[in-house]
């Protein structure tokens, strides 16, 4: 074979004796690494992607003469997990052994003990692994440049998971510094298939052109199948709770089995489910992000050395290493998007010659369709696309605070290396000069705090940090992850419970809710709430077999424009209904009968009277996210209008809102009309929730607030006062704030998705809602019917209820 | 409404007057305890606020270099004239705390320090004195305090353990949480039991220590009255309602 020969003969010796022949994405990464290139390697998992990563760097490294004095890092490898950033370590151990080379291969992650971490400092190791937080660190190291002086490569993994995010931003920030210390850096991405690799080269390159893609050979077709659990579907529903016994069945059939679910009460849920049918004491698991993090890891040492039947998991085993005996890939309840469901089956069957296999379990009927969409989508090799990126400012504000901590620099030359990394291209000059001021003085129309500068321009016209301490903070809070306040949920009970075990963390909103004697399911089991004491919820096994499950909205992941677009397409082409179950057939066709089918670019719109209210149901299939803003929107509207709205459910196909007063007389394209993304969106945006929690994350991560401080440690929750105060008061004194832009934007396209309103607005414009009035409930309500009751709107109407309900049992007590 | 023994409070009547307000005696002085969170005697027009922590923002870029919004004492002067308009009284008491470090006053805008010197346009101002600014305003007019007596009621910032019949206080930023159902709702309050008074922080960037921790324990001998303040009236809340954090 021509390309092996290529391999250094200890290499090839080292192939051989295994029993392999280097694939020839791995020959082709060998050869980009020879050529000085930087690339892009895109192949499923299971194809040798890592070590195709590696082998360049391992060649240069055993090929490199000895020299005297201390070389620097070589390679540098970053990984967006640091479980994953270890297994690497300990799995480049092997050839790296067996070939007897010459090569330190260290990781260095948030969980690395001092002392080795100053080792590294002094004596940095040939190969570095790590996380992009650790990177961003790097950057506000004094003397970061003469460290990274000699680095030759640097190696991101799950290049697809990492850009499109504000790590994504900040990773590549760094990449452009690293770039300036080492000119002759190469950059390597490693990336699952993507729908449009463009974007990931845009991203992982010094500028447009630079990067080469290799392609892996595609895998065998996956077998995929959609479930129809004793020839049923659901009308509604989250959970697949009716086909529990079947899946219970089919683990029962393979060898290994990953049941994916969308959220971790999802999980809690099928784990119990499937431990009351588990008459064979299968060993079966849990793994969500809510685990306590020792109880994940030996779930996945029990799966390494496979001993473990099935595991019910979230998004938290998307990526990470393989397990080579996983043989089957079940997805509880719809996908909700392509790419993370080849993602998702792309963990069975790590070889490349055998199909993996995949089941979907489609709670209710929309979900079918969507399931099979996805099935489809799969076969036919289509992913959903991602939108192009902006960088983000509040993450260039830490990434600037970060160079002035490592050294002095010049405005016009950071700015000119900023705009080397992807997402900052066409960064303007405004908006650096608006962010550098930030970083120094707050950015504040008042200027107040000129004196206080957190970093100062010099005689010589550089910038540096005003002083240690502010450099010691920047350290304390690097990073573009913000999580929310974390309770520790600890097994004790009593009046003054002490420190029991700790069975996991769950977000501080969900104890809020609870009183003394709930129970809910966590961590498998079910447990009685009996106390919360600062950051920890006391709890104590429960023998309720019937827990009072908190309840889920379905899944946080919005539905993909792509399958959206297919379930629609589906939908409306009766040529495709006979191939669906029975009883989803007798569904569409009463649908038919009894209101309407919409053509493929029509959005359905209902009215009808129920019980004593008004309904009006549209059917814009945009994902939960766009449907809860558009509702919110429309609320607004008929409110205006007079018609009385009392509330309103979204789910990821259809919004349902009732009102004291018919609305089949309104005008719908009025009513529909693009101007709601004006004023009304405006408007509404400044008092909402979702604002004031996207300006927390845009205030911690550009660093206007801490999450720690030197000699003032604090956790998430004990924050003496909130950003919410500080939202308020910067919104009413100076609305055009660099840190209300970011918040603006980041509730614009992440958790409002007004993007992908707008494009449905325009989509719907001229003419094309399909208005059904009804004088009864349709076939496709029936599902969003079922969820009305389930839901509140959170806000300052329903606080004032809240206190004006306390004030009437206040009024009961006294009486009393 | 009837006074009520079985809340554990002796002789505790109130009700919601025009303004949204809560009406009471506190030790026997009329009393209205505003949704602003500020306390009025009409009687003796006066007006009571607690807690101002002015330039509590720029206190944090002076001592951790953290560029907070400097916009906190022109928001907290924007409520205080509000009210100063709605109530015109005679004399204002500032409950201490009114700076949120001995330096604040020295760090006031000059608008702002303009606008602080104009509230004593027409009226005293009095400054009890807190732990936060010992030494009360030096520039600005108005008496400074260790404590006030007005109306048979003793103003101090700092409220003292076990029974203190008439002392109205600040210092401890009370808040009030409520649950019901799924939803949460956490409010600034004025806690009393009809002897004695501790009055909500009235500053923007204050935040509230939960009236269930144990620092209101020795103040109360048992369940006392939170009035919770909302966006345009005052809430009256019972102990049983109450959830800690």
């Amino acid at each position: 074979m021509a390309e092996a020969t290529a391999l250094p003969p200890r290499f090839q010796e080292w192939f051989a004796a295994r029993g392999w022949a280097p694939r020839p994405h791995q020959m082709a990464m060998v050869e980009k690494g020879r050529q000085g290139r930087d690339a892009l390697l895109i192949a499923p998992t299971g194809g040798g992607k890592t070590l195709a990563g590696f082998l360049p760097s391992l060649i240069q490294l055993s090929e490199r003469a000895p020299r005297n004095t201390p070389a620097g890092v070589h390679t540098l490898y970053i990984s967006p997990l640091k479980a994953l950033a270890v297994d690497i370590e300990r799995n480049l151990a092997t050839p790296i052994r067996e070939m007897g080379l010459n090569i330190v291969a260290e990781s260095r992650t948030g969980d690395t003990g001092e002392a080795r971490k100053q080792r590294q400092r002094l004596r940095p190791p040939d190969i570095l692994l790590t996380t992009p937080e650790q990177l961003a660190l790097f950057c506000a190291w004094e003397g970061a440049r003469e460290y990274f002086a000699d680095l030759s490569c640097v190696i991101i993994d799950e290049a697809h998971a990492l850009w499109p995010s504000k790590r994504g931003d900040l990773l590549s920030l760094g990449l452009a510094r690293l770039q300036k210390f080492a000119p002759n850096m190469r950059r390597v991405g490693l990336s699952a298939t993507v729908d449009d690799p463009g974007l990931v080269r845009r991203w992982l390159g010094r500028d447009a052109e630079g990067v080469d893609l290799v392609l892996g050979q595609g895998g065998a077709q996956p077998i995929v199948e959609v479930l129809v659990s004793d020839g049923r579907v659901p009308w509604a529903g989250h959970t697949a709770e009716h086909a529990m016994a079947e899946i219970y069945e089919i683990i029962k059939g393979a060898k290994t089995a990953l049941v994916f679910v969308n959220t971790r009460f999802q999980a809690e849920f099928a784990f119990q489910e499937l431990w009351k049918l588990n008459d064979d004491g299968l060993a079966i698991a849990l793994h969500h992000g809510s685990l306590a993090a020792e109880q994940r890891r030996k779930v996945e040492a029990a799966m390494a050395r496979g001993e473990i039947r099935a595991v019910v998991c979230t998004s938290t085993l998307d990526m990470g290493i393989d397990w080579g005996d996983v043989d089957l890939v079940i997805q509880l309840a719809a996908p909700k998007g392509a790419s993370r469901m080849v993602q998702r089956i792309g963990r069975a069957n790590h070889r490349l010659d055998e199909p993996s296999r995949a089941i979907l379990a489609p709670a209710n009927r929309f979900e079918y369709l969507e399931c099979r969409a996805a099935a489809d989508a799969i076969l036919g090799g289509h992913l959903d696309g991602d939108p192009a990126r902006t960088g983000t400012l509040d993450t260039l504000a830490q990434h600037i605070m970060g160079c002035a901590c490592s050294e002095p620099f010049a405005p016009t030359e950071l700015y000119d290396e900023v705009r080397t990394s992807g997402p900052y291209a066409d960064l303007s000059w405004e908006d650096f000069e608006t962010v550098v001021d930030f970083v120094s003085t707050g950015g504040y129309a008042l200027r107040t705090y000129d004196k206080f500068r957190r970093i100062v321009p010099g005689q010589d016209g550089l910038w540096r940090a005003r002083n240690a301490q502010a450099v010691l903070a920047h350290r304390m809070n690097v990073g573009a992850i913000v999580s929310p306040a974390m309770i520790n949920v600890r097994i004790g009970g009593g009046k003054r419970p002490m420190g029991g075990r700790k069975v996991g963390e769950a977000e501080e909103g969900f104890f809020e809710q609870m009183k003394a004697g709930d129970t809910f399911i966590f961590a498998g089991q079910v447990w009685r709430f009996n106390s919360l004491v600062g950051a920890d919820a006391f709890v104590t096994p429960s023998p309720d077999k019937d827990p009072m499950l908190p309840s889920w909205g379905g899944s946080k992941f919005p539905l993909s424009t792509y399958l959206a677009g297919r379930v629609r397409a589906m939908m409306h082409d009766e040529c495709e209904w006979p191939a669906l179950p029975p009883d989803v057939q007798e569904w569409l066709n009463y649908q038919k009968v009894r209101s309407i089918i919409p053509d493929q670019d029509e959005m359905l719109l209902e009215t009808f009277p129920h019980g004593k209210r008004f309904h009006l149901v549209c059917y814009p299939f945009e994902g939960r996210l766009a449907h809860t803003t558009l509702a919110m929107l429309l609320t607004r509207r008929l409110d205006r209008l007079g018609v009385g709205p009392l509330g309103f459910v979204a789910n990821d196909y259809a919004v349902a809102i009732w009102s004291l007063k018919p609305m089949d007389q309104l005008d719908l394209q009025e009513l529909f009309a693009q101007d709601m993304l004006g004023d009304d969106l405006e408007a509404w945006l400044d008092e909402s929730f979702l604002m004031k929690r996207a300006f927390k994350a845009c205030a911690l991560i550009s660093g206007l607030i801490e999450r720690r401080h030197p000699g003032m440690e604090k956790s998430g929750r004990q924050v003496t006062f909130s950003t919410d105060l500080i939202y308020d008061v910067l919104r009413r004194h100076q609305p055009d704030h660099l840190l209300l832009r970011c918040a603006r934007a980041d509730a614009a396209t992440g958790s409002l998705d007004v993007a992908r309103l707008g494009d449905l607005l325009a989509r719907i414009g001229g003419g094309r809602i399909r208005h059904a009035a009804l004088d009864h409930v349709s076939p496709f309500a029936v599902p969003i019917m079922l969820e009305i009751g389930r839901e509140r709107a959170p806000g300052d109407a329903a606080g004032e209820m809240i206190l004006a309900e306390a004030e009437e049992d206040l009024i009961a007590e006294a009486m009393a | 409404m009837a006074p009520s023994e079985s809340m554990g409070v002796t002789s505790l009547a109130f009700q919601i007057g025009d303004c949204g307000g809560l009406r009471l005696e506190i030790a026997g002085a009329r009393a209205v305890l505003r949704h602003s969170g500020a306390l009025w005697l009409e009687a003796e027009r006066t007006m009571v606020v607690a807690d101002l922590h002015f330039e509590k923002g720029s206190s944090y870029a002076a001592r951790f270099g953290q560029m907070l919004p400097p916009y906190d004492t022109r928001e907290t002067l924007d409520r205080l004239e509000r009210e100063l308009a709605a109530l015109s009284p005679a004399t204002l008491v500032f409950l201490g705390d009114s700076f949120h470090d001995g330096a604040g006053e020295g760090r006031l805008p000059q608008e702002d320090r303009v606008r602080i010197a104009a509230l004593a346009l027409g009226r005293r101002l009095v400054w009890a004195v807190g732990n936060h600014d010992e030494d009360g305003p030096r520039a600005l007019p108005g008496d400074v305090v260790d404590e006030a007596a007005i109306a048979g009621l003793t103003f101090r910032h700092e409220p003292l353990p076990g029974a203190q019949p008439g002392e109205v206080a600040g210092h401890l930023h009370p808040a009030a949480k409520v649950t019901s159902g799924r939803a949460t709702v956490r409010r600034r309050c004025f806690v009393t039991d009809g002897t004695r008074l501790v009055l909500p922080a009235f500053g923007a960037f204050t935040g509230g220590l939960n009236i269930l921790d144990q620092a209101f324990a020795p103040l109360f001998g048992g369940p006392a009255l939170a009035a919770a303040l909302g966006p345009r009236r005052v809430h009256a809340v019972g102990w049983k309602s109450l959830r800690p954090d």
